[in-house]
């Protein structure tokens, strides 16, 4: 009974002092440190070690002096991530960890947005999704606010302020019923990205021609062609004039020029024209001599 | 039938290895941000290339051969890993990554679909070994950010960043 006593004291007594060693040999490290700004690691001891910081993002190697405490400069580490440190000296290696998290100050933002070109009045026609970065193109992954601004020359501006989670923010916008350049800008206090988005006439709407006789033919001709918010649809749209005869159809596609398209076919009497761009359908005219 | 026992055997022996160099993996619901819905298929898709990813990295800084990360890295995760390589080889050093188990959640998919953004809670082995001898290992638990964007045939780390838990 005393031989085991006097061994479980023995081997207690080991323990305690090995984790007083264990005690001794760790470092006294930050918990956690800025990207790109300065820090210091004390070492306790005597004698030369070798300093090592080892992370994804960056190596660092170092001579010191134990005993004393190694400074780094700011600028040293900028890339935010878990670093381990190890201490390696003549006689024993220590070890221990921390992390450099992203600097507070936003510095880029990686913007993107879509579609770069797409019809006018369409309601959450446009995305904008950001990301925040700092100046050493960490992600910001605290909650920062984004402001994103849809601009038109013609029309009124679009905002919408959104916080980023996990350094993620978007926005929807719809597009206005005028056509243009729109500016989308995603600003983050005085960082800044800006996208250019261009809305573009719609389908053409209320689709008209009319129909004149000249010789043999019949001229169709249409209105200026224009969408439902009254953009003139682009030159060279594409019309397409049909005509129906005696259970016979002719069809002609004629691009639009200065904003109208026109066609001569041939003039039968009772023929049937039709007029239409994509899938919109203009009026019918039947042919009576 | 010895031999059929010793090949059984062999088989479950190097099954055991394989199994026991596998880290598990356990993915969370999605919690998304966004206008976007993310298909499953395409959720589950950018889960396994990241997790890929993992094998790259380990074999890149190892050899420290950063050309390792062509296939799994893009963009400044590539350029920020690639130059960690390049200190890792100037100074005499290399690194062995073990990534032991995952937590994995999806929260962000970016409304026009080029990105996703993943978080994981990786419980990861680090052994460091420098040429002049010192060698040692250390257990880490770490929460990433990554942001992962569609290549040609797979979904690639765009973003990287361990930060504290």
């Amino acid at each position: 009974m005393r031989v085991r006593l006097t061994f479980l004291f023995g081997v207690l007594a080991a323990a305690i002092a090995q984790m007083s060693l264990a005690q001794d040999a760790r470092m006294q490290l930050p918990t956690t440190v800025e990207a790109g700004s300065a820090f210091s690691i004390p070492s306790v001891g005597n004698g030369q070690a070798t300093l090592y910081i080892v992370g994804l993002g960056q190596v660092l190697k170092r001579s010191v002096k134990l005993g004393e405490t190694a400074f780094f400069p700011a600028g040293s580490l900028i890339s935010a991530g878990h670093y381990l440190v190890v201490l390696a000296g003549t006689s024993a290696t220590q070890n221990g960890s921390f992390d450099v998290v992203s600097a507070h100050e936003p510095a880029n933002l990686s913007f993107l947005a879509k579609p770069s070109r797409l019809p006018v009045g369409l309601h959450g026609g446009i995305t904008g999704a950001v990301y925040v970065f700092d100046d050493y193109h960490n992600l910001i992954s605290a909650p920062t606010p984004v402001s994103f601004e849809l601009a038109n020359p013609s029309s009124t501006v679009q905002k919408q302020s959104v916080v980023t989670r996990n350094g993620a923010a978007w926005a929807v916008m719809d597009s206005t019923a005028h056509q243009g350049i729109d500016k989308f800008v995603a600003r983050v206090g005085d960082v800044y990205s800006t996208r250019v988005v261009a809305q573009v006439p719609g389908d053409p709407c209320g689709l008209k021609m009319t129909a004149q006789l000249i010789g043999q033919q019949v001229r169709l001709v249409t209105d200026p062609v224009r969408d439902c918010s009254g953009n003139a649809v682009p030159d060279g749209t594409l019309v397409t004039f049909t005509e129906n005869y005696n259970g016979a159809q002719s069809t002609v596609d004629e691009p639009l020029k200065n904003g109208v398209a026109e066609v001569e076919l041939s003039a039968h009497n009772g023929a049937a024209f039709s007029v239409a761009s994509g899938i919109v359908m203009g009026n019918q005219i039947r042919w009576e001599k | 039938m010895l031999k059929s026992l010793l090949f059984l055997a062999t088989f479950l022996a190097a099954s055991s290895c394989v199994a026991s160099a596998q880290a598990s993996v356990r993915v969370e619901p999605t919690n998304l941000q966004g206008p976007r819905s993310l298909p499953e298929e395409t959720g589950r898709a950018a889960i396994r290339d990241y997790l890929q990813s993992w094998q790259s990295l380990n074999a890149a800084f190892e050899q420290n051969r950063a050309s390792l990360l062509d296939p799994a890295f893009v963009g400044i995760a590539k350029d920020k890993l690639t130059e960690t390589i390049q200190q890792q080889a100037a100074l005499g050093i290399r690194t062995h990554y073990t990534d032991r188990a995952h937590d994995i959640q999806i929260v962000f998919f970016s409304p026009e679909g080029l990105s996703i953004e993943l978080l994981d809670t990786v419980n990861y082995d680090v052994e460091f070994i420098d040429n002049n001898g010192v060698k040692t290992t250390q257990h880490v638990s770490a929460r990433f950010l990554i942001i992962v964007t569609p290549a040609e045939l797979r979904w690639r780390v765009r973003v990287f960043q361990a930060e504290p838990e």
